[in-house]
């Protein structure tokens, strides 16, 4: 991770917290967790569901569901903090700068207006044109998404359009702004599979044109393989490992990630079963002592059951695994040290 | 679209048509028709004649049809107890009830969603919480208690307004009016509070839980992503898909606005139909009640068409052919 | 029919242990108990219930005078307004007397008896009605299940009040003029039973549908049990939770419906009034300053029909804690 300051950083997330308060305890979604988005690039967010991956997306673009609450951290924007902003202030944010995608475009999208009535709507918000200035605009963003006849379709419904065809107009609308950063909450997952790698390549592709940043939120190793340049692997609310894509595929560092890449099925290594992870991820209020992941872990040893390890360096990649630990590189257990 | 009107069509008729059948029957086997028209002096010659006459001796099947025939044509036969036709005595009162019901269905309609969008978005708020709690007693309180409770205060202590009747009306055409006249409007106050505070507060309690159901959605987290206004979020969006399923119910409340307007009416002896047809329980005047019957249910049908026709002007996706696949 | 299923829904006579849990068994396991003692508005509501069933019940002897026996009664005590002494008579009543020197307080007791009587009763009825017509349309389907439906759909369109006004107009119409005032009391049950019974027949044909295709129904079938006894042993146990709740919130609206139909003046006659026809009565002299004659009897029966109705809130929250 580069200095802070650097001009390259667009967003910079340090040491942010995330509560949900219940009637039964005070749950902590978010502990710790750290990373930044260069300009330009497509940061992966990866992790099992309940991970914390959607959320850390939802608190960076401050639309937490009530009661969850940043309780502690920042979110840096163009140098400028974003995390407790003002309503009226995010809003100029939200749309402008750091615009969202959701995982379904069925749902998405308001079925009452049209297309065109929601994207001139967004255009008008932000930038300073006329009705039939966004207009035209709305129709150029619709065929840079690549719907045809994207003028005749401008006033057509929502429910008059696929799945795949939604989730396109629901990417126009989140470029409608020219926003510097686009968070992706697994913008594929609803869609047909036959049509989750267009949306996944127009995707890398406009934003990439753009030099637009995306946060690509998802389960799927594989899209995140194919697009992000680095990614964060998150585990029951703090990140595990991150790195450069190729280096955390290929070589992670931190069991968890092992694991998660013994479970994608490889072409190349045919006729070996799927590697799986023992158990499952913890409960938010059953967080095991120590490392959250020691549980299930086949190399635990002796500090993962008491304390909780921070990222440290391997390689290109920051793992938080003791195993690269220094400090504890003596209590190793033998096979470990080879 | 066409299909699904004419369907709904068909069974209002099929509706209209048992409750006609109701009505036939009261008519025919409730009270004597013989006993009610000829007094003490009668003969058997009379009463012969008076059956062929009223067509008492035809076939069930040919009463019956004769029956709606009369009634399609505004015929409902005589009042027992004011010896003229029934048409006549609704006609007289017809306005006062439409006028009330009209006022209320307003006030209940306005108050209500107004309420509710404040009770949704302030979910929280010292006043929404006590609005809502309010709401809750004003539900279990019979109409008429809220009718008396509003007499006392504002009638008998203040004496700001009139508690019974409709004051001054004007004639227009076969039409009497009490909007036109200050004693008509100050008239129409108490009443018409009575008579919508009870559908005010169903619908409020409707718009609120469906509110902060659609506030909870994917497409208003997506709105506010793209950093609309609040009051876009709010009104543009939110409040406009909210009426979708609040239009049914509503619609439905507002027609049973003219049944209740017999309580109302009462309290307040306000001359309408409400207030005949309770005169008519009580004297057993069979003719009125049966057509009072056969107008509320034309009334109800009639709501219930409006209603499905509104869901076609607000919601596009019953306007189009849905596509293949979703 | 209708005579043996009201003994057959009282519980714990049907239950078989080994059934799919019983009522009683789920009342114990949903911590029906616990709950109550733990919501202070159950507890008022059930204490102001209570109050008022007893003193209704006993009324006779707790009433300071029968106010219906023109031989208790003193015209020169009318209008005495409440904890004040007669002008007259020097007599003190608690809530007042009416123009009839009527002790208030005493028609309270006699009217609110005539009011619970008349809301059991015509819940009683209804759930009878209700029970008996769910139970023939969900177990035999078919044209009974159509016809019975749609007279429920079509009901359910427009408010119960109307539906009692009407059925109470031509019953009456059937009644002979001279005896009217006399079986006005069954008059009322009955239009208000049937005005009431819709929700009943809902949720029990529901439940029943959901039962009979089950195999122990099948199977019970199969040896030759009676489809009557097959309904009475399995499906009513369990559709008992949900009856009960729909019996407490539907006996608030039956005392409610009642007191409207008194107050409109074709319910209870001014001979026997309820709650309703004292209200009625009462109206009357608001505007003269005589306000008490009106307004205790209508606190008594908002706190009666408000009591009931929290009530049955509770009892559908504690009997069903997914809404919890």
């Amino acid at each position: 991770m580069s200095d802070q300051t650097d001009n390259d950083i667009l967003l910079s997330v340090r040491d942010l917290v995330v509560e949900f308060p219940t009637r039964h305890a005070l749950l902590r979604a978010i502990d710790g967790v750290s990373f930044d988005v260069r300009r330009g690039e497509v940061l992966g967010l990866v992790g099992e569901s309940g991970a914390g991956k959607s959320i850390t997306g939802a608190a960076i673009i401050g639309l937490l569901e009530p009661p969850g609450r940043i309780a502690g951290g920042t979110v840096t924007l163009d140098g400028q903090r974003i995390d407790g902003l003002p309503l009226d202030e995010m809003r100029k944010v939200r749309g402008k700068k750091i615009a969202m995608i959701f995982q379904d475009p069925l749902t998405s999208l308001n079925p009452l207006y049209s297309i065109g009535r929601q994207l001139v709507e967004t255009i008008q918000t932000h930038m300073d044109m006329s009705e039939s200035e966004a207009r035209a605009r709305a129709v150029s963003l619709l065929e840079d998404v690549g719907i045809p006849a994207a003028s005749e379709r401008l006033d057509a419904f929502p429910h008059e359009f696929s799945g795949g065809m939604r989730q396109r107009v629901v990417i126009a609308l989140a470029l409608a702004a020219e926003p510097e950063l686009i968070i992706a909450d697994e913008p594929t997952t609803a869609l047909d599979v036959s049509v989750q790698a267009q949306v996944i390549a127009l995707l890398k592709r406009l934003c990439a044109d753009r030099g637009t940043s995306v946060i690509l939120v998802t389960h799927d190793m594989g899209v995140i393989a194919e697009t992000a340049n680095r990614v964060a692997v998150m585990y029951s609310g703090r990140i595990a490992e991150i790195g450069p894509v190729a280096d955390v595929v290929h070589e992670p560092h931190h069991p968890y990630t092992v694991g998660l890449m013994g479970a994608i099925p490889d072409l190349d290594t045919e006729g070996d079963r799927l590697a799986q992870i023992q158990g499952a991820m913890p409960r938010l209020d059953r967080l095991p002592e120590g490392c959250a992941f020691n549980p299930r872990c086949p190399r635990r040893f002796e500090p993962c059951a008491t304390k909780r390890p921070e990222l440290m360096p391997v390689g290109a990649s920051l793992a938080s695994c003791f195993l690269h630990d220094p400090a504890y590189a003596d209590l190793l257990p033998r096979e470990a040290a080879e | 679209m066409i299909a699904f009107v004419l369907r709904r069509v068909f069974q209002s008729i099929i509706v209209l048509l048992i409750v006609g059948l109701i009505a036939f029957l009261m008519f025919r086997y409730v009270g004597d028709p013989i006993e009610s028209l000829l007094g003490q002096e009668r003969t058997f010659e009379d009463i012969a004649n008076l059956r062929e006459r009223l067509g008492l001796n035809d076939p069930f099947i040919v009463q019956y049809f004769n029956f709606l025939l009369g009634a399609v044509q505004g015929q409902f036969g005589i009042s027992y107890r004011a010896g003229v036709p029934v048409s006549q005595l609704i006609a007289e009162r017809l306005p006062a009830t439409l006028e009330l019901a009209f006022v209320s269905g307003l006030f209940a309609l306005i108050g209500g969603v107004a309420l509710g969008v404040y009770t949704a978005l302030r979910r929280k708020g010292v006043i929404a919480t006590t609005i809502m709690t309010a709401s809750l007693i004003g539900v279990s309180l019979p109409t008429f208690l809220i009718g008396i409770a509003l007499i006392w205060v504002f009638a008998v202590e203040l004496q700001w307004l009139p508690s019974n009747g409709r004051g001054e009306v004007v004639a227009i055409g076969g039409w009497t009016t009490g909007f036109l006249t200050s004693s008509g409007r100050a008239s129409l106050i108490l009443p018409a509070i009575t008579l919508g505070l009870f559908q005010m507060t169903l619908i409020m309690r409707l718009v609120r839980s469906e509110m902060l159901e659609v506030l909870r959605t994917d497409y208003i987290k997506f709105a506010r992503a793209r950093g609309l206004s609040a009051r876009a979020v709010n009104f543009g969006h939110a409040l406009k898909n909210t009426l979708i399923p609040v239009i049914t119910i509503t619609g439905l409340q507002l027609g049973s606005i003219v049944a209740f307007a017999i309580i109302t009416e009462t309290v307040f002896q306000w001359p309408g139909v409400g207030l005949m047809f309770i005169n008519a329980i009580n004297f057993v005047d069979i003719p009125v009640m049966a057509t009072y019957l056969m107008l509320i249910a034309v009334f109800f049908v009639l709501v219930n068409l409006i209603v499905d026709l509104l869901y076609f002007a607000v919601d596009p996706r019953l306007r189009v052919e849905r596509p293949s696949s979703k | 029919m209708s005579e043996t299923s009201v003994e057959e829904t009282k519980p714990a006579a049907v239950i078989d242990p080994k059934d799919a849990p019983s009522l009683w068994t789920r009342i114990k396991r949903s911590d029906v108990w616990y709950s109550f003692t733990r919501s202070p508005v159950a507890i008022v509501a059930a204490i102001i219930v209570t109050i008022i069933v007893l003193a209704s019940v006993f009324a006779p002897l707790i009433s300071p005078q029968n106010p219906f026996n023109p031989a208790e009664l003193n015209l020169m005590d009318g209008f005495s307004a409440p904890m004040e002494p007669n002008q007259f008579t020097g007599n003190v009543y608690w809530l007042g007397t009416d123009d009839q020197g009527r002790d208030i307080f005493s028609t309270i007791l006699y009217g609110s008896r005539i009011s619970l009587f008349v809301g059991v009763s015509a819940v009683l009825l209804a759930m009878v009605i209700g029970i008996v017509l769910g139970l023939v349309a969900g177990y035999r389907g078919g044209w009974a299940d159509t016809i019975i439906m749609r007279i429920a759909d079509v009901q359910l369109t427009f408010p119960s009040i109307l539906i009692a006004l009407l059925v109470f107009g031509i019953v009456r119409g059937l009644v002979p003029p001279d005896v009217r005032n006399d079986v006005a009391v069954w008059v009322l049950i009955v239009s208000i039973a049937l005005s009431d019974w819709v929700q009943y027949a809902r949720t029990v044909r529901g439940a029943t549908l959901v039962e009979r295709n089950k195999e122990y129904v099948q199977a019970a079938r199969v040896i030759g049990v009676k489809p009557f006894t097959i309904m009475m042993r399995h499906v009513l146990p369990n559709v008992m939770g949900p009856v009960l709740v729909i019996a407490t919130i539907g006996l608030a609206l039956a005392i409610i419906a009642e007191a409207t139909l008194s107050f409109l003046g074709v319910g209870m006659p001014k001979t026997t009034p309820s709650l309703g026809t004292l209200i009625n009565t009462g109206q009357d002299f608001l505007f003269s300053g005589e306000w008490w004659i009106l307004f205790f009897p209508a606190v008594a029966l908002l706190a009666l029909a408000l009591s009931v109705n929290l009530l049955g809130d509770w009892l559908r929250d504690a009997l069903n804690p997914k809404l919890r």
